[in-house]
């Protein structure tokens, strides 16, 4: 006898539900398995006192995009492009304290 | 009940049915639908897990660091500056740090040089020796026990002895770092005593941090504070829906999903609507030609919602998300090779479902509804 159109589909909606919840546990589980090496490297960041994620490595604005001042990405000449791709992703901070160009946004200390 | 449920399973049996009539357009609709939303999640997936990454990880960065600015640009601090900070009340200790940034033309990549800071056993390094990321020593190909040999902005040469490898573990931090010896530092980028790249901050009391940083401005003009909430706060920007990656990349994919879902509101097919006359003309009333219509783009857009979700999920979480490589790579030579931690945030899904599922759905009613309150004999000419 042949399927009916609505065992399947029904069928193939119902097992798809159950991969999205497998999917749902293999986080769990791997969240709790990467545990000693996620402190691993926590531990390294405090020791070595590091403050960026070593994403982007080709400019330094977005390999430190937390310690870059406004100018970097325009480091060449004032009218110059930013031209590192990656420029295009990591977008330039405004509310961090500007030291110097406009005024802190919110109730941020400092200049 | 029962026979309600009875009713929407021979609905269904029509919509498979029918489905499967216009299986080459289906099929077409239906991938074309699971690639938009595997690429809308897997950035969301992606950008998700970086951030609760980097907001573990970057709990541990100092709690305030200190710059030196000269024409709006990042200088060298003088180690006086350290005296001046220590005299602030809640300022707990101050260091100065070493780092900076090598090209190295051999291989086109970018190295950071660092030394590390405070007194740590584990990184206790001896003159002319190294400790390296796994970028690096893949870039350059030198392992554990092998040399290093840089070359400075001035043209020395350095060598030196690479006394470990960082683990695989930390690579999304150190892959292009390169820990040397204050001394070796100093000699390598012809720095002389008693300046720094910038300054590390412990404070006493959290709370304490913008008050020191507030009485602080007002003597050290020239100095900028990046307190570890900012660098917390600057990658939750970076990675968040409304920028950067996400942008550059969801732009086109919700420009692309949005011509796609009013192509399909837009009209019904000739075919469409003479199946539409047909039912209506047999004895099928409104309701049942937009129930019927309801499920089929209930089926199409769970169906790929699904697959399109499974997809994104096993491309970032079991396949490091490799077709993001590219994107995230840039010019760089190096990259860290990494496996992000899964972190599916549910409200995100939900809001990813509500707003592929829902529309498309909804774009699909209009035109039927049209059709099907129209004459029959109308819709089948």
């Amino acid at each position: 006898m042949r399927a009916r159109g609505s065992d399947v589909a029904l069928g193939s909606l119902a097992l798809g539900a159950v991969l999205l919840g497998a999917a749902l546990m293999h986080a769990g589980l791997a969240r709790r398995s990467a545990l000693p090496e996620r402190e691993a490297a926590a531990r390294l960041v405090h020791r070595l006192g590091l403050s960026d994620l070593a994403l982007f490595t080709e400019a330094r604005y977005t390999r430190h995009p937390s310690q870059a001042d406004l100018h970097s990405a325009f480091q060449d000449h004032p009218m110059s492009l930013d031209h590192f791709p990656s420029g295009s992703l990591v977008a330039p901070r405004v509310d961090t304290r500007p030291a110097g160009f406009g005024a802190a946004r919110g109730s941020g200390a400092g200049r | 009940m029962r026979r309600w449920i009875e009713r929407q399973r021979y609905l269904i049996d029509f919509t498979v049915a029918s489905l499967l009539r216009r299986r080459v357009r289906n099929l077409l609709l239906f991938a074309v639908y699971a690639v938009v939303i595997f690429a809308l999640a897997s950035v969301m997936l992606f950008s998700h897990a970086i951030r609760r990454e980097a907001a573990a990880l970057l709990a541990g960065a100092p709690e305030v660091m200190v710059q030196r600015l000269v024409m709006g640009r990042h200088d060298l601090v003088p180690a006086s500056y350290l005296e001046t900070l220590r005299g602030f009340r809640g300022v707990q200790g101050a260091e100065g740090r070493l780092w900076g940034y090598l090209y190295d033309p051999t291989c086109g990549a970018n190295y950071t040089l660092m030394v590390p800071s405070g007194p740590d056993r584990e990184l206790e390094l001896a003159s002319g020796e190294a400790i390296i990321g796994r970028g690096v020593s893949r870039a350059r190909g030198v392992a554990a026990g092998e040399s290093l040999l840089l070359r400075s902005p001035a043209g020395e040469f350095l060598k030196l002895h690479v006394n470990d490898v960082f683990a695989y573990g930390s690579e999304i931090v150190s892959a292009d770092l390169v820990l040397v010896t204050e001394a070796d530092f100093r000699r390598f980028f012809g720095l002389p005593e008693g300046v720094y790249t910038d300054l590390a901050l412990t404070v006493a009391n959290p709370r304490e941090i913008n008050t020191i940083i507030e009485k602080a401005v007002r003597t050290m003009l020239d100095a900028r504070f990046i307190t570890r909430r900012d660098v917390l706060s600057t990658y939750e920007a970076i990675f968040s829906w409304r920028e950067g990656l996400l942008l550059a990349l969801l732009g086109a994919s919700i420009m692309a999903f949005a011509i796609f879902a009013f192509d399909k509101a837009s009209g019904l097919s000739a075919d469409e609507r003479r199946e539409i006359g047909i039912l209506k003309a047999v004895g099928w009333e409104t309701g049942d030609v937009l129930a019927m219509k309801l499920w089929e783009g209930a089926l199409i857009s769970l169906g790929a919602f699904i697959v399109g979700f499974l997809a994104a999920y096993a491309h970032v979480f079991l396949f490091a998300a490799g077709l993001l490589e590219p994107v995230l790579k840039g010019w760089a030579v190096i990259f860290p090779r990494f496996a992000l931690v899964p972190h599916v945030d549910g409200l995100q899904v939900a809001t990813l479902a509500l707003f592929t599922v829902v529309p498309y759905s909804a774009a699909t009613m209009v035109p039927i509804w049209r059709a099907a309150i129209t004459d029959p004999d109308t819709v089948m000419r």
